[in-house]
């Protein structure tokens, strides 16, 4: 659905002492390559800081992904309509398509997919902060899709020019879907907006309880972000995340105006001379609590993945087992 | 944690007869007929294909990118390969 970089500020300043490395002849030409707008694939070389920035970055990405269908599917049970109920199964198989997508593109860098879900389910990997909050009614579900995926798209978008080819690919079939989920998701705060007085009082609860948490899916400030700059040295990363996150409020504020909806910032105004909104103080204590795992549902998610993945392994097995019987009668005949 | 033995499959989709089959991505099955049914769920959900290729991720052979001056650049010198190569008439026609 999105991604990130969640590190702590002691954790980057660790992992950028890591990375300086000595540059090579080599380093210098795969600069030169990157500098000319090529893509990286999965045989050429890359420096090691590149690999490992792109794998956390990516699996990071396909946990959100995963983890994303959980605030979901919670709901799916409770759709007020088969029609409604027909659209959010579609939209989770989906999230659990993206995830696998780049599960995929991460293997074409060495990694098995086997340790990186291993890596989530032992609490070692992080995930998007936004799916630590609780879908609390059905409104949530339109507020996911509207704003989480419309933070998503925002942030993906520039992600399908990302200079490693498998993970431009990837991004470039999540966004064809991503679009579909930004929309429906409107469409329900639509008709909810345009409901009983009660049924518009939870589409504004809603979008006050998700407008921040949101915003703060772009990520720390530019300041404080410091692996921002090698990331775009890389054309890893192609916009910064003050610029993303602007760009999604200047977008989103007309379509809350277009619901009748008030979006809860008292500083939010139109700023006539820089052509943008101005926003208000996001909470960044809160943001790096949830990123320490303390957010509402943080336990709960880890733990669901793992009962699941648990739950399905007589499948694995049982699969494993009918291919190996297949391979023995294929070979005796 | 169980340890998957389930291999790697690359996955190529025809998106419509006419077409040949592009590498669209992998997937991870325990067979062949597991990895096709994978490949449908994962890379046809909006009717994007007609017909489905897997195969598994080891048995490609892959040429390397560390050869591919010696591979490809004899070709780059050979511009008398293309028809732009020969100058002739305007007035002659049909060629």
């Amino acid at each position: 659905m999105y991604t990130t970089d969640l590190r702590t500020k002691e954790q980057k300043s660790k992992d950028q002492q890591a990375e300086i490395a000595p540059v090579t002849g080599d380093d210098v030409a795969f600069q030169a390559r990157i500098d000319a707008d090529e893509f990286i694939e999965p045989k050429d070389f890359m420096p090691d800081a590149y690999r490992q920035t792109l794998i956390r970055q990516i699996a990071q990405h396909a946990h959100s992904e995963i983890v994303g269908m959980l605030p979901e599917g919670n709901w799916v049970t409770r759709a007020p309509s088969l029609r409604r109920k027909l659209i959010l199964i579609a939209k989770i198989q989906d999230e659990a398509g993206h995830g696998l997508y780049l599960y995929s593109a991460a293997e074409t860098l060495g990694v098995s997919r086997d340790e990186l879900v291993q890596q989530l389910h032992e609490g070692k990997a992080k995930y998007s902060t936004i799916f630590n909050y609780p879908s609390l009614n059905w409104a949530d579900i339109g507020a996911i899709g509207w704003l989480v995926d419309g933070a998503a798209i925002t942030n993906q978008i520039p992600l399908c020019r990302t200079s490693y080819g498998p993970y431009a690919r990837a991004m470039v079939r999540v966004c064809k879907e991503e679009s579909f989920h930004q929309r429906q998701g409107y469409e329900l705060m639509m008709a909810m907006a345009n409901g009983s007085e009660a049924q518009k009082a939870m589409a504004q609860d809603a979008l006050n309880r998700w407008w921040w948490p949101s915003l703060m899916m772009f990520g720390p400030p530019d300041a404080d972000s410091t692996h921002t700059a090698q990331s775009m040295a890389w054309k890893i990363k192609r916009f910064t995340n003050d610029e993303l996150r602007q760009r999604f409020i200047d977008a989103t504020v007309p379509q809350a105006e277009a619901l009748g909806l008030a979006i809860p910032d008292p500083d939010l105004k139109w700023n006539e001379a820089e052509n943008r909104y101005d926003f208000g103080e996001i909470d960044w204590t809160e943001f790096w609590s949830v990123v320490r795992g303390k957010g509402l549902c943080a336990r709960d998610r880890v733990s669901e993945r793992v009962r699941a993945y648990d739950e399905g392994a007589w499948v694995r097995e049982a699969a494993e087992a009918y291919s190996q019987k297949q391979n023995k009668t294929a070979n005796v005949a | 944690m169980s340890s998957n033995t389930w291999n790697l499959f690359e996955v190529f989709i025809r998106s419509k007869n006419g077409m040949s089959h592009k590498h669209v991505g992998s997937v991870h099955a325990a067979d062949h007929k597991m990895a096709i049914e994978n490949a449908r769920d994962l890379y046809t959900r909006r009717g994007e294909g007609t017909s489905i290729w897997v195969i598994q991720s080891k048995d490609i052979v892959a040429s390397d990118p560390g050869e591919a001056a010696a591979l490809f650049e004899p070709a780059v010198d050979k511009v008398y390969r293309h028809p732009t190569f020969y100058d002739i008439p305007k007035d002659v026609p049909n060629i």
